[in-house]
């Protein structure tokens, strides 16, 4: 089996697009990802992307990004896996590298959001639900956030300021990050003065509408040895659970993360405390809390203190979201998965700038599909 | 008029919605004086309501008294004038919701206020004719009267269910008899794709309401051959507070008697359910072996009599579900406004 | 679900109007739709169970910013109950303010209008739940 490399990657600003459209995002994350490898074209595409088909109607991502490239000809075609669909494009790029059946695969994640209006959007991003459930009553992403939200504060006697942290690391973090959606620094009052989007969870705990693409080249080990470019090593595992938290065992916990994270550390044959950087999926401050216990990095109830301590900050023992997150750097759904691993190589390859993290030689980016019910985790390894 | 033979109320069931609007808001907005108003506070309708959702509610605490599987309901007739769809019964909603299908009839009666009580006819007859083991009548309605018209004030949403049979060891009152009287008399009527119906005032009185429901009582007094000394209680379809009275005063009826179901002061107007919303009150307190006389009214007009001895059941069953007095007493106040968003007078 | 497409909403109705679901006979898990196998457990025999219709409310939020369709009905309150049984369902909560809920408190099903279709106007009935009428 052969190994996985990261070999190049490429990110478009998050922002509010209005002049670019869908394809032009994806190629332009596209062709700089090519052109940071230093390579002119691959052997297969594979586009993560979760709402083009429904905002933007467009379906057979594969074929009209390999056009846009001019590489029509190449295998191509889309992957889906709700929020978590850029890790999925990844994932399914890994396993052919791995099978050796491809040499060099560009993977890419997309979504533009901005296209829909605000009650498009939040149906939009109810596919990653069950439809016929809590889709159909009017429940929202958001609001079963807040029902986990609220059930998690009342079992674990944790206040809502000490959670509401999360998003202000994530900001401390994005200020001056190019590709970020929102680089300023906010404060907690600023949090808990925002309005609710549904209590208990303020708009300033959720993401905002996104347009993003970002992308990979995935190179095998004869290809790696041949590129110039800075590499890392690509880990990926993944797993998934009931659609619906509440039919779970215990809403409170995402057993899909626990075990890709366990299978992931297995494969890269690292323990938890080896991983330097970690990017956390924060599509809600209490989706971040959670991921950090589910996926062993804190106890359970007790993820606020690695907040309150400092040790998610760029200069703590765990340096999370170093560009912002989901929460600052942007969250454009199926595309955030390929922004989480990009950064992770950008810090890994010494590009991350002034957010450089010392001495970090692996990080995990955790990529969550819906309320957990996906979840991938990537690890990269520094090459040395 | 033939007595009813055997023909038995097993469950019966009320449902006002939770919302209020007092006349004098009402007036408040139309500059009206408050000296006259016809009722006190009338249920209004939540958003997320209408005549089949008041339906359902009714007919399900119903089936909790009536104590029988469902599916041994052979017949769900809804009387309104406040249907959702123009075209779509409002029955198999109801039929399908209490778990009553496939297996049976449905139905929609539209014959304004007394489409309730030509339900039930409809139902008793079946039930009689020996066609279904049990059936389902029902008046449901969220009346809407036009803003600033007489009727805002009274327009009301309830429903009232009633579930009958023949087993006599499964009942709570007997239906001993039944008259009906209908003449062409156009006081209030709606034409199709029109919000709002009209009506033409005073003319709605003598020889409408009063005329109809004086003779359909005469009629199931005379032909039954009943006297006003053996009815305990009685209840009359209730546009307002006042008729009511004129027209048990006209009857020479002890206002005592319709005192108890006299509820449209406090609920307003709910047609198709008015007078059988007022019998479920009269029901929640009544005791074994009175007699209740019940007249409902519908414009265009006609009324329906019925007579009705209370059984021994009335105590255990009565029980078995809330009354209409927790429904009543479940109440939220609100203001013109959330009423004209709630009944969607605002057009979005 | 921008529009009410009407087989996908006719189709489930005995869910949605009666919570009418589908017990596994061998280990006893509650599907709200027809399984054809077990999730828990992968058996594929199952009996047509009535779930209960009251139960204690454990979460609510409101929803402020509502998907498509339901802007007319916004804000609205979505609650997480559990039944007697022990099945956790989420619910819309109706008659009722926010102000007025407990955790713990006991809710009942009953039967609203979810939403109508803004060009067909079919309209959408089922559970809703709201605090017990004792």
């Amino acid at each position: 089996m052969s190994r996985v490399y990261v070999a190049g990657v490429g990110l478009t600003k998050v922002d509010e697009h209005w002049k670019t459209s869908l394809e032009q995002l994806v190629t332009e994350a596209s062709l700089k990802a090519l052109d940071d490898a230093g390579l002119e074209s691959v052997d297969a595409i594979y586009v993560g992307s979760m709402l083009s088909e429904i905002l933007q109607e467009q379906g057979h991502l594969g074929a009209v990004l390999a056009e846009e490239l001019g590489l029509s000809g190449i295998p191509a075609m889309s992957v889906e896996a709700a929020t978590a669909s850029g890790a999925a494009s990844i994932y399914v790029g890994a396993r052919e590298i791995e099978s050796g059946r491809a040499k060099a695969v560009l993977v890419a994640g997309v979504d533009k959001m901005s296209d829909g209006m605000a009650e498009e959007v939040t149906s939009a991003l109810m596919v990653g639900e069950k439809q016929e459930y809590t889709g159909f009553i009017g429940a929202t992403f958001y609001s079963l956030n807040a029902l986990i939200y609220s059930l998690y504060m009342k079992r674990y006697d944790v206040s809502q300021e000490k959670i509401a942290l999360f998003p202000v690391l994530c900001h401390e973090h994005s200020v001056g990050v190019e590709h970020a959606q929102y680089p300023f620094k906010i404060k907690l009052e600023t949090v808990m003065n925002s309005p609710y989007i549904a209590e208990p969870l303020r708009r300033f705990e959720t993401t905002a509408i996104a347009d993003g693409a970002a992308a990979l080249i995935l190179v095998g080990e004869e290809f790696a040895s041949k590129l110039k470019s800075p590499k890392t090593e690509l880990v990926i595992e993944a797993a998934t659970d009931y659609v619906t938290p509440f039919q779970r065992e215990d809403p409170l916990w995402f057993p899909a993360l626990q075990l890709a994270t366990t299978k992931a550390l297995e494969r890269a044959k690292i323990s938890r405390n080896e991983v330097g950087i970690i990017e956390i999926f924060d599509a809600t401050s209490i989706m971040a809390v959670i991921s950090l216990e589910s996926s062993g990095f804190a106890s359970r109830g007790e993820a606020w203190r690695l907040l309150e301590n400092g040790e998610l900050s760029l200069s703590g023992s765990l340096p999370c979201n170093t560009f912002g997150g989901l929460k600052a750097r942007g969250h454009p759904a199926g595309a955030t998965g390929v922004y989480q691993v990009a950064e992770l190589h950008l810090q890994l390859t010494n590009r991350a700038k002034k957010n450089q993290v010392d001495r970090a030689i692996t990080g995990m980016a955790q990529t969550l599909g819906g309320l957990a019910s996906t979840a991938f985790v990537t690890i990269l390894k520094k090459v040395m | 008029m033939v007595k009813l033979d055997s023909i038995y109320i097993a469950g019966y069931g009320g449902y006002v919605p939770r919302y209020r609007i007092k006349a004098s808001e009402i007036a408040r907005v139309w500059g009206r004086d408050t000296v006259d108003l016809p009722v006190e506070e009338k249920a209004v309708a939540g958003v997320d309501e209408d005549t089949v959702t008041m339906a359902v509610e009714a007919a399900r605490i119903a089936l909790k008294r009536a104590e029988i599987h469902p599916s041994r309901i052979g017949a769900v007739h809804v009387g309104t004038e406040s249907k959702p769809y123009a075209v779509k019964p409002c029955g198999t909603i109801v039929a399908e919701a209490i778990g009553a299908t496939p297996k049976v009839t449905a139905a929609d009666f539209e014959f304004a206020c007394k489409a309730g009580t030509e339900a039930l006819q409809f139902v008793c007859s079946l039930v009689g004719a020996g066609r279904i083991e049990y059936g389902l009548a029902i008046g449901s309605d969220t009346a809407q009267g036009r803003p600033g018209d007489a009727l805002e004030y009274t327009a009301a949403s309830g429903a009232a269910a009633y579930i009958i049979g023949r087993d006599k060891n499964n009942s709570l009152a007997e239906i001993e008899a039944w008259a009906s009287y209908v003449t062409d008399t156009p006081d209030f009527w709606r034409r199709e794709y029109e919000r709002y119906p009209h009506h033409t005032a005073r003319f709605t009185g003598d020889p409408a309401y009063f005329h109809h429901i004086v003779n359909s009582v005469k009629r199931i007094m005379d032909e039954d051959g009943y006297n006003l000394n053996d009815i305990d209680y009685v209840v009359f379809h209730q546009p307002n507070v006042r008729f009511p009275m004129v027209v048990a005063r006209l009857l020479g009826i002890d206002l005592e008697k319709i005192k108890l179901g006299l509820i449209t002061g406090f609920v307003g107007n709910t047609y198709a359910a008015c007078s059988l919303l007022g019998l479920v009150r009269i029901l929640d307190y009544a005791k074994p072996d009175q007699r209740i006389l019940l007249a409902s009214f519908g414009s265009g007009a006609g009324s329906d009599s019925y007579i009705l001895r209370v059984l021994d059941g009335i105590e255990r069953k009565r029980n078995l579900a809330p009354t209409l007095d927790k429904f009543i007493e479940r109440k939220t106040y609100i203001d013109y406004a959330l009423y004209a968003r709630n009944r969607r007078k605002i057009y979005m | 679900m921008f529009r009410i497409k009407v087989p996908r909403f006719w189709r489930y109705r005995e869910f949605r109007y009666r919570l009418s679901a589908w017990k596994c006979i061998h280990c006893g898990e509650i599907h709200f739709f027809k399984p054809l196998v077990c999730r828990r457990c992968r058996y594929r025999e199952f009996s047509e169970v009535t779930l209960p219709y009251t139960g204690k409310l454990l979460a609510y939020t409101i929803v402020r910013s509502p998907p498509a369709g339901f802007e007319e009905y916004a804000p609205y309150i979505i609650g997480l109950i559990e039944l007697e049984d022990g099945t956790r369902i989420v619910s819309q909560l109706a008659d009722v303010d926010p102000e007025e809920l407990k955790i713990g408190m006991k809710m009942e099903a009953t039967f609203k209008r979810i939403r109508e279709d803004g060009v067909d106007k079919i309209i959408a009935y089922g559970y809703k739940f709201r605090p017990a009428i004792q």
